[in-house]
């Protein structure tokens, strides 16, 4: 019975969970459900994972309509991966909220924000789930509308112009969007994504079906924050509470991320990419976003908004994964989604467990903590490395996955290009670190001798991303396994 | 002419949604940004309704002697768009009035300097 509706429970869950979450009275008992709520999506995610990763395909369909014309839900290898990771992340997330919401947060807002915390995970889980496209804007404007609100409860002011300045952006891409989607619609007369697929490839010439592509991409990737339209992203991740930070630098991104995949290889086909200037514009754009953005990092002052610079950056290697354009190339970006998920989680949680003693994100306050605060330390030197692809780290693996696939395509520039970004992580990552361990604690930060280490509460998830970090850089089953999987099913046509 | 004529509407979305659209990006004060938000998206409900006619159909309502209707199904689609929307605006506007408590000022160059000067 369970199993018969698995891909839909995934979404409905924390749908319901939202409503009932906001009306509960203020306290622990919003947290302990939504926790709940999340752990036993992150199991039915794990659960439909298992049962794809054979290479089956879930097709559900809502309410018993058959498609094209009713919404199904199609669960390949690529979005079981991708709803595992948001619930996954959503599920280690929710348990180290507990003292950080109560600190930042004031407490008659706490039911509103685990609700809005449940509808943000409803609207990414959706956009995993759903094969129908125009379904996927409802999520996609669920998610958004509900992180614009969660960044707005930040503790400075500029958390409200930050979530202003995503809910404008944030609405231009998702319109462009569903103009890319009409103008779809006008011209096949469907809105599934199988179908569409189908019936593209005669309309290839058409001058419509490449002015919805181009909507398409310019809306996505002011979503995913790909250089140069990643402006609201640092604002974003700076000044919103650290929870939703650690959230949305782990799951929105990524998420977005898999849309890109998702329209470019299975949709469009890469065939048709080619034929457009589209697949050089994302080389383009990505290696000016890695350098560029990575040098930014280099140059912050706040540990958030370095990571978010840092973020925007490791963007750039997800897409350049898309822009190669081969099978090499997807698989790449499909295991950086992983990996990145796992350390930007890991790295947020432990710069989240330093804002939660000290109550600043600003490097300079930071100086000589990491001998007081040693658990939270090593995760910062663990996760960095990871940031930065050390073997031995889940990082090296993606990285070697993307450099094989520039290889592959005699691409040296791309080669370059991933190195050089390698060695500008190692600068920013190390300042973080120097910070923590190298400075003595200056007059201003006196205090931070009586700094202790952070709640067992926020340790556990933290070393469990960071224990993953490790783990799935040296077993790659689940990673790559499952990517090469995706990939095959992602583009129709590749057989080994 | 018949270029002209013939793609009335289109002609008109393509108008609202560059007005609607220069005007969040050229304007300063944020409740305008919103209205310019506003008219950017009503230029995709009328693309999205301009879709559904089809020609000589009727109204899509079931009844004897009838048999082309225009298609219901982008008017349905954006129902859904128009209440993304509306929830979009009370959003902004309820951050707008936010922002005018903790700034005491809607400007965005205003804003942009107090948050310089600290």
């Amino acid at each position: 019975m369970i199993e018969n509706h698995l891909s839909l429970l995934l979404v409905v869950l924390p749908l319901l969970a939202a409503p009932i979450v906001a009306v509960l009275p203020n306290g622990r008992l919003p947290w302990a459900v939504s926790t709940l709520v999340s752990w036993s999506v992150f199991y039915l995610a794990a659960w439909q994972l298992m049962n794809v990763n054979t290479g089956n395909v879930i097709s559900y369909e809502l309410g018993g309509w058959a498609p094209p014309w009713g919404i199904e839900y199609r669960i390949d290898a690529a979005n079981a991966l991708v709803a595992l990771i948001v619930s996954g992340i959503a599920a280690l997330t929710l348990p180290y909220a507990l003292k950080s919401v109560i600190k930042e947060i004031p407490q008659q807002q706490h039911a509103l924000f685990y609700a809005a915390f449940m509808l943000c995970l409803t609207g990414l889980l959706g956009i995993a789930q759903t094969g129908d496209i125009f379904n996927l804007f409802v999520f996609l404007e669920i998610s958004s509308l509900s992180s614009y609100a969660l960044i707005s409860l930040g503790k400075k002011r500029q958390a409200l112009t930050a979530a202003y300045q995503y809910l404008i952006m944030g609405t231009i891409g998702a319109t462009f969007f569903i103009i890319g989607v009409g103008l779809l619609y006008a011209m096949t007369g469907t809105l599934n994504m199988a179908d569409l697929a189908q019936r593209l490839p005669e309309l290839y010439e058409h001058r419509t079906i490449h002015t919805a592509f181009a909507f398409i991409m310019v809306g996505f990737a002011l979503k995913l924050a790909l250089f140069p339209l990643h402006v609201w992203l640092p604002n974003a991740y700076t000044y919103a509470p650290t929870v939703v930070t650690i959230f949305l630098a782990a799951t929105a991104t990524k998420v977005a991320v898999y849309v890109m995949l998702r329209m470019v290889f299975t949709v469009f086909s890469f065939t048709f990419i080619e034929s457009t200037p589209a697949d050089e514009l994302f080389l383009l754009l990505c290696v000016m976003g890695i350098l560029g953005m990575s040098f930014y990092a280099i140059y912050q002052k706040d540990s958030k908004r370095l990571l978010a610079y840092s973020s925007v950056a490791q963007i750039g290697y997800m897409m350049l994964g898309i822009g190669l354009g081969s099978v090499l190339g997807a698989t790449a970006t499909l295991v950086h989604l992983f990996n990145h998920a796992l350390m930007k989680g890991a790295l947020f949680m432990a710069i989240g467990a330093l804002v939660y003693r000290v109550g600043s994100s600003r490097l300079e306050h930071f100086s000589g903590l990491g001998k007081q605060m040693p658990w939270t330390f090593a995760a910062i030197v663990i996760g960095g490395l990871s940031l930065i692809g050390v073997p031995g780290t889940a990082g090296f693996i993606s990285k070697w996955y993307l450099v094989l696939a520039a290889i592959e395509q005699q691409n040296w520039l791309i080669v370059g290009v991933i190195l050089i970004g390698s060695l500008l992580a190692v600068i920013y990552v190390w300042k973080i670190v120097e910070v923590l361990y190298f400075k003595a604690t200056g007059e201003m930060e006196q205090h931070n001798t009586a700094v202790k280490e952070a709640p067992l509460m926020m340790l556990i998830p933290m070393w469990v991303l960071v224990l993953a970090n490790v783990y799935f850089g040296f077993n790659t089953e689940l990673t790559v396994g499952t990517a090469q999987q995706a990939v095959q099913l992602l583009i129709p046509g590749v057989n080994k | 002419m018949d270029m002209i004529l013939g793609h009335y509407n289109y002609w008109m979305v393509i108008i609202i949604m560059m007005a609607g659209f220069y005007t969040v990006i050229s304007r300063g004060n944020l409740v305008k940004k919103i209205v310019g938000l506003n008219i950017f998206q009503v230029s995709v409900f009328l693309l999205y309704i301009s879709i559904g006619n089809v020609k000589d159909g009727a109204t899509p309502i079931i009844e004897k002697g009838v048999d082309l209707y225009s298609n219901p199904l982008p008017h349905v689609l954006i129902l859904t768009a128009i209440v993304v929307g509306v929830a979009t605006t009370a959003l902004g506007l309820a951050l707008v009035v936010r922002i005018k408590e903790a700034y005491g000022t809607i400007e965005e160059d205003d804003i942009h300097n107090q948050d310089q000067s600290l």
